[in-house]
């Protein structure tokens, strides 16, 4: 396999490190060479947040440089522009069709954006799109928002399902285990429309 | 077996395997994880979050000196409030191997200053080691105790954001023998005072000569051959983002950074045509070799400010830029950190703005005050600076200017630090107001308990220290506990004390949002009551949306702390039905 490179964006709070873990899990599995890096401390604090996987034969940098990722997984629309500098031209970008307000928007100070996805679809942008949201709380728990997007994810790599499902038991508290099984099937499932 | 580990977790494994006994920290991002680690993971080594770094280095050289494998974890800044032990456990050296871990943080992501510690190995007279990667970390931190013991010396290993926090894999392996060291009692080395000190140093000029030694021959320090024309000197992340950019050219990777290997470097330097060093912030490594006599290319084109990158070298070295990537021509707003829904801060910094005060303020999530909407803070230098400074302020412009000015910091950096400056005011007869943000927990370095919440790193009950009492015990007789959520009591308070002519406290008391034990009732709505007179968007609070034609509350951000129902004049704001969450 060549490297494969995923950056995860979103929001403090939205549950990106367990996302990351998740990936960092499979990887293992399959024998690669991993990286996983996170920011902690102040940028959680409901802010922009960044958390890069790369795997593969050898992995040096643990940093996904601009025009390097191949698959952008992003939680919210904003931080999807926000990022996509980040993505190959011939990568994915998986969105969870969120919006939330920074502070700058709620303060009248800055304006969200208007249409994000036409814009990055104009730009030739390889989106698949997802409402996770919805989709996790029809399987019992908003909480396992990730694990939708993780499933949608799954689907677009050549590493099997079964050994994502696997990883899915290691990484999740056994209590939550069926919501989220349902979860990364639901986004494993998920017909992207065009 | 093998395991995917944060580089602090890793290193803390490093202690386990390395027989250590004693673990001791003030948490500070990024390095809390590894004294965390230590307690989650390894009963069989005591740890304890201490109240300030320079306390937890004492009990770290005092389980050294009784004959126990000790270490001391704190951030780069931490490594300040340590200098003083640091500079004189030097001098008397170590019975069971000490090591001090410190992060530096370059690129601040989470820090107030990007100081380079490695100039403290150096002061100090001190060996340093860098790790890359997660696995060097736990081998490294072996290594330092190895060291330490061998040289008689505490061993810093610092590790900066991108090694701290990436997790890379590591192969375990079995805790080596823990027996402690038998303890002798020798006043010669362990008791510094001019007669015994004077004959310690020359011991230290004797050691940094035979670690100069060392460190030409240890394989921490490995050359791996590639392409000579060009070589490149370099250690810990930079090594790795150098890996990416150069290719296959030559590496000379230092994992002891000082003292350096001086024949190796001249060596490696004579074997190549062209001679990079790649070194995150100061010119450390740099001028040192230039002082070799060697000619090296460096911080002449990469920066001393900021993270380094893959695409920074290539950029500033091969002049090489991406193309492969989108360019989407839309306005991104920034999106800064914030407090969170249900902050028990967020009360506290409405009413300090409301009144308009000059805040001095300090090290913690609170320090978010200082950005919109809120914009509450004046100042913030270093752990505990708010209370002094508050001080000075009031004995540069006098009284009256005090009577506008109040000082804020929470608990656990009030015990840290902030309790000496208090002391200050009393006894030099300030009459400066202190509020401390007593929330019931450390928050911003991700919930650590602290000699105020009344639990240990263990989460055993313990002691817990009553800040009123121990305001008035030095001498403060106006001392006030107020809830921040309610703000008319709290403004109220506020102004009272500010107006005194004597120095008080004002115990602001909630505890933090996201404690397991902080239940709020949920989810709340704007009602048809809404006159859109945006009071509640002032608070800012990010739950609270306007969306044009009306306000909203995001029922997936809002936990129902109701801060908003208090400046809401309106009764427009209620708890949201089923058909709503």
């Amino acid at each position: 396999m060549n490297n494969l490179n995923i950056l995860i964006v979103g929001v403090g709070g939205q549950g990106t490190l367990l996302a990351s873990r998740l990936l960092g899990n499979v990887a293992m599995k399959r024998g690669y060479d991993v990286k996983v890096s996170e920011v902690h401390g102040m940028s959680q604090r409901g802010g922009s947040v960044v958390t890069y996987v790369k795997m593969g034969k050898k992995v040096y940098s643990p940093i996904i440089e601009k025009g390097e990722a191949d698959i952008l997984l992003a939680f919210e629309r904003l931080e999807a522009l926000r990022w996509i500098e980040y993505l190959k031209k011939d990568g994915t970008l998986i969105l969870n069709d969120q919006r939330i307000d920074p502070m700058p928007v709620i303060t009248g100070k800055a304006e969200y954006p208007e249409g994000i996805i036409e814009k990055l679809t104009a730009a030739g942008v390889n989106i698949k799109s997802i409402d996770a949201l919805s989709i996790a709380r029809d399987c019992g728990n908003i909480k396992a928002v990730n694990i939708v997007l993780i499933g949608l994810l799954a689907k677009t790599t050549e590493i099997g399902i079964d050994v994502w499902l696997k990883a899915l038991e290691e990484v999740v508290p056994q209590k939550f285990l069926d919501v989220n099984r349902k979860a990364f099937n639901a986004g494993y499932q998920f017909n992207v429309k065009k | 077996m093998k395991k995917l580990m944060l580089g602090n977790e890793a290193a803390a494994r490093g202690a386990y395997e390395a027989g250590v006994k004693v673990a001791t920290a003030y948490p500070g991002t990024p390095s809390t994880e590894i004294t965390e680690c230590i307690a989650k993971y390894y009963d069989e080594i005591y740890s304890e979050w201490s109240p300030n770094e320079k306390v937890a280095l004492e009990v770290a050289i005092g389980a050294s000196v009784a004959g126990a494998r000790s270490i001391c974890s704190m951030k780069h800044v931490g490594l300040n409030v340590a200098a003083d032990p640091l500079y004189t456990v030097s001098y008397t050296g170590v019975n069971g191997g000490l090591v001090i871990m410190v992060a530096d943080d370059p690129g601040m992501h989470s820090s107030q200053n990007e100081q380079d510690s490695r100039f403290y190995a150096r002061a100090s007279k001190v060996p340093m080691l860098e790790p890359a990667d997660s696995s060097e970390c736990k081998d490294f931190v072996k290594a330092a105790f190895e060291l330490s013991e061998k040289f008689d010396c505490p061993v810093i290993v610092r590790l900066t954001t991108r090694i701290a926090h990436s997790q890379s894999i590591v192969e375990l392996g079995e805790r080596s023998d823990d027996e402690l060291k038998p303890y002798v009692k020798d006043p010669s080395k362990y008791v510094m005072m001019p007669a015994m000190a004077r004959g310690r140093h020359l011991a230290v000029e004797k050691r940094m000569a035979e670690l100069r030694k060392f460190a030409e021959e240890t394989d921490l320090n490995k050359i791996e051959w590639g392409s000579k024309e060009i070589g490149v000197i370099t250690s810990g992340i930079s090594y790795q983002y150098a890996r990416e950019a150069f290719g296959d050219v030559s590496y000379l990777k230092l994992g002891m950074v000082y003292p350096l290997p001086a024949n190796l470097i001249r060596e490696f330097a004579s074997k190549v045509d062209k001679l990079y060093v790649i070194e995150e912030l100061d010119p450390f490594f740099e001028d040192q070799i230039r002082e070799l006599g060697i000619k090296v290319i460096g911080k002449g084109i990469l920066p001393v400010t900021g993270e380094y990158s893959v695409s920074l070298l290539r950029q500033r070295i091969f002049g090489m830029e991406c193309k492969n990537k989108f360019d989407v021509d839309l306005e991104t707003p920034p999106r800064p950190p914030v407090m969170c829904p249900g902050c028990p801060h967020r009360g506290t910094f409405h009413v300090l703005k409301k009144l308009k005060l000059t805040v001095t303020g300090d090290i913690g999530c609170y320090t978010l005050g200082a950005l919109p909407p809120s914009e509450a803070m004046d100042t913030c230098v270093c752990m505990g600076a708010s209370v002094g400074m508050a001080h000075g302020m009031e004995k540069a412009r006098g009284k009256e200017f005090s009577r506008k000015t109040v000082a804020v910091l929470g608990d656990s950096t009030f015990i840290h630090s902030g309790i000496t400056g208090l002391i200050d005011i009393v006894y030099n007869k300030g009459c400066s107001t202190v509020i401390i943000l007593d929330n019931s927990i450390t928050g911003m370095t991700g919930h650590q308990h602290n000699p105020t919440t009344g639990f240990t790193i263990k989460g055993e009950p313990t002691k817990q220290v009553d800040l009123e009492l121990l305001a008035k015990a030095v001498g403060i007789e106006r001392v006030r506990i107020a809830d921040p959520f309610d703000l008319k009591e709290f403004e109220k308070v506020v102004k009272e004390e500010t107006e005194a002519d004597e120095p008080s406290v004002i115990i602001a008391q909630r505890p933090c949002a996201l404690l397991k034990q902080v239940r709020y009732e949920g989810p709340q709505m704007i009602n048809d009551n809404c006159r859109k007179c945006r009071s509640c968007l002032r608070i800012g609070c990010p739950a609270i949306v306007d969306k044009g034609e009306r306000i909203e509350i995001n029922s997936a951000l809002c936990v129902g702390c109701k801060l908003c129902t208090k400046v809401c004049s309106f009764n427009a704001i209620e708890k949201a039905g089923d058909k709503n969450e």
